[in-house]
């Protein structure tokens, strides 16, 4: 891990001169905005969207809003650390199956067997690795410990082996294909391509009653919202300036005496766990887990959203991500067929001429304004590929 | 700065190959604590390669004592908590990162997990030095993708100091400079080496001659000659090497007999 020797001796800290904050950022003014952000994005997801959607409406938000939280991760792992990763449906799916496999205990009672394990008729008994998801306590925190134990061996092989670029995303997505290949092939315990389905109740409250749907919504809200607090802090902490470092310059960042390995591994961590929940939350939203939902396909779709939306901002994987969700659903019901094409030609667009996403438009009209004026504090970034990159002769 | 003790390096019959070709063949050399030793050679003499040696890059036999602590077989990360930087000939600093940001993320590697969870406040101090000592003092909130050529070599340079490295590698540092910026670095160099040891990569003669303390000639693969700039200039080995070679007209012409 990188060094958790003591502080080094030199840590006194002057104030910081006038000229010394980091590039248009003034702390105060800045805190501010983001307070004003935060207050504004809750009162349109509590106050305007119940009063404005109908519940079906309100039910596929909470769905988008669950993708929103995959991206925020994906926005981290990829726009902040510069893995590609292709397979966060497979956190996704842990979360999911975890936070289901407890549901369905439940539903079917102390003692009970899922209805499909029944129907089925294979087996006895509870399989051995479901039983211990019968307690909420233990199913709960398995959502998210989960996904992030996993991601935490995979990634430990993996950066330190210094596999990255292309080979990185197709290891992530070959994981996503095996996991669905494993799912279908235990069908006896798994549900196979059916899934888990049919969830009736979440701890308690019946599911299917239009009051306990909007609960939901608003714990998904609410929780998107932490995470969004969460990945703030991570961005503008020395962590987050230390990934940045780490996505344009690995060499050059190991060269400064750190283990560039650990640094990525955090953050791919952290972006499975926000995976995982909202898999788990996911799951009372819509009522289903199945392995359609979380394979190769869903896994990308996740990584479009990001991309369409800007990877590199806080916000854009949200909104990038709610927006082709919300895309998806009108125009398939509108144009079925002919989607999947539409949402191939969005990721090459954007890919190919505006790598930075919708979010650099806008930076891109503020750029405009601030080059009227004659101190220009750096250029602004667009996302735009380094011109120079640390090139160092592989060993 | 850095009040800690001075050290010197120490390299024995270092040996790099690759597939069969050997790019460093047999080198040893010592420089002592506090010098400003020049690598220099035609291009294929395996400078660049000795330095990847001495910070880990590739994999090297022999053996390179920095201090008490031998550094051949040691993880680049490790090395470089010894208190051993180096920059590329191609500046790396982070582009995307403000001037301020870059020094800190080099000042950071003892920094324990709690520490990097937060946000910079202030300035360290060290930071706030080593910004003075490199002239960059009023650019340190811009990005260093807008700094000149010469200020991110300098940049460079100041994430090696407050990254508390006692061994500076520099890798042509005054490539692509105008005379000013040469002038600055040669000054700042002998600043720099009051508490550090430093060792150069250059091809530009004039500024060996005007701030080198001792040179080092590789050729081949193997030192050729080693002494103060005269000695070095006098050594009819080295006027044959840099003359006599028709493939490295470029070298000749910089004239190191002039």
């Amino acid at each position: 891990m990188t060094a958790v020797t003591p502080a080094p001796p030199s840590t006194a800290v002057r104030p910081a001169p006038a000229g010394a904050a980091p590039p248009g950022r003034p702390a105060g003014r800045s805190r501010l905005r983001t307070l004003a952000g935060f207050a504004f994005g809750a009162a349109l997801l509590f106050a305007v969207a119940p009063l404005v959607l109908s519940d079906f409406r309100l039910a596929l938000l909470a769905k988008y809003l669950c993708v929103a939280m995959v991206a925020v991760g994906i926005g981290i792992a990829w726009g902040r650390g510069g893995m590609l990763t292709l397979g966060q449906g497979v956190f996704f799916g842990l979360g999911g199956y975890a936070m289901a496999m407890h549901l369905k205990l439940a539903d079917a009672g102390p003692g009970g067997m899922p209805d499909f394990m029944q129907l089925y008729g294979q087996l006895d008994e509870l399989p051995l690795w479901w039983r211990p998801f019968a307690s909420p306590w233990f199913a709960l925190p398995a959502t998210v410990l989960l996904p992030m134990a996993v991601a935490f061996g995979l990634g430990s092989l993996v950066f330190r082996r210094r596999v990255r670029g292309a080979y990185f995303a197709i290891l992530s997505q070959a994981l996503a294909a095996a996991m669905v290949i494993l799912l279908i092939g235990q069908q006896g315990t798994t549900g196979g391509t059916n899934g888990l389905t049919d969830i009736k109740g979440f701890f308690g409250y019946d599911l299917d009653d239009p009051v306990n749907q909007r609960m939901v919504y608003f714990i998904i809200a609410g929780t998107l919202l932490a995470l969004l607090a969460l990945t703030r802090q991570l961005i503008h902490s020395r962590y987050g300036e230390l990934l940045v470092a780490v996505r344009d310059g690995e060499e050059r960042v190991r060269f400064l005496g750190y283990d560039p390995a650990s640094v990525k591994l955090v953050a791919y961590v952290v972006a499975a766990g926000m995976a995982g929940l909202a898999g788990a939350l996911f799951v009372p939203a819509v009522g289903i887990i199945s392995p359609a939902l979380i394979g190769i396909v869903p896994s990308i779709e996740f990584v479009i959203g990001v991309a369409v939306g800007g990877r590199a901002t806080l916000l854009g994987p949200v909104l990038g991500a709610v927006a082709v969700a919300w895309a998806r659903t009108a125009l398939s019901e509108r144009f079925p067929g002919t989607w999947t094409y539409l949402q191939g030609l969005l990721f090459v667009v954007v890919v190919a001429f505006l790598p930075g996403g919708l979010a650099s438009l806008w930076a891109l009209a503020r750029r405009r304004d601030v080059a009227a004026q004659p101190l220009r504090r750096g250029r602004l970034s667009l996302g735009r590929r380094r011109a120079e990159r640390t090139e160092v002769p592989a060993a | 700065m850095s009040g800690e003790r001075l050290d010197g390096l120490s390299v024995r019959d270092v040996r790099v190959s690759f597939d069969g070709f050997t790019a460093v063949d047999g080198v040893s050399l010592e420089v002592p604590a506090g010098d400003i030793r020049f690598l220099i050679g035609p291009n294929g003499a395996g400078k660049t390669t000795l330095v990847d040696a001495i910070t880990g890059l590739v994999r090297a036999t022999g053996s390179v004592r920095f201090g008490d602590e031998e550094l051949l077989g040691r993880p680049v990360h490790r090395i470089s908590r010894l208190g051993i930087g180096r920059t590329f000939q191609t500046s790396t600093v982070f582009e995307e990162l403000s001037v301020l940001q870059n020094l800190d993320i080099a000042a950071g590697a003892r920094r324990s997990w709690a520490t990097l969870a937060r946000r910079r406040r202030g300035v360290p101090d060290e930071i706030a030095a080593a910004l003075e000592t490199i002239g960059l003092a009023e650019r340190a909130a811009d990005l260093a993708g807008t700094l000149a050529h010469g200020q991110k070599q300098w940049l460079e340079i100041g994430m090696l100091l407050v990254q508390d490295a006692r061994l500076l590698l520099l890798d042509e540092p005054v490539a692509g400079m105008s005379h000013e910026e040469r002038d600055a670095t040669g000054a700042l160099l002998e600043t720099v080496s009051r508490d550090r040891t430093v060792v150069v990569i250059e091809h530009d003669m004039d500024f060996l001659r005007r701030f080198a303390r001792s040179v080092t000639v590789l050729h081949a693969g193997r030192v050729l000659s080693e002494g103060t700039v005269a000695q070095v200039q006098a050594d009819p080995r080295v006027q044959e090497v840099y003359l006599g070679h028709p493939v490295d007209a470029g070298s000749a012409r910089t004239g190191l007999e002039a």
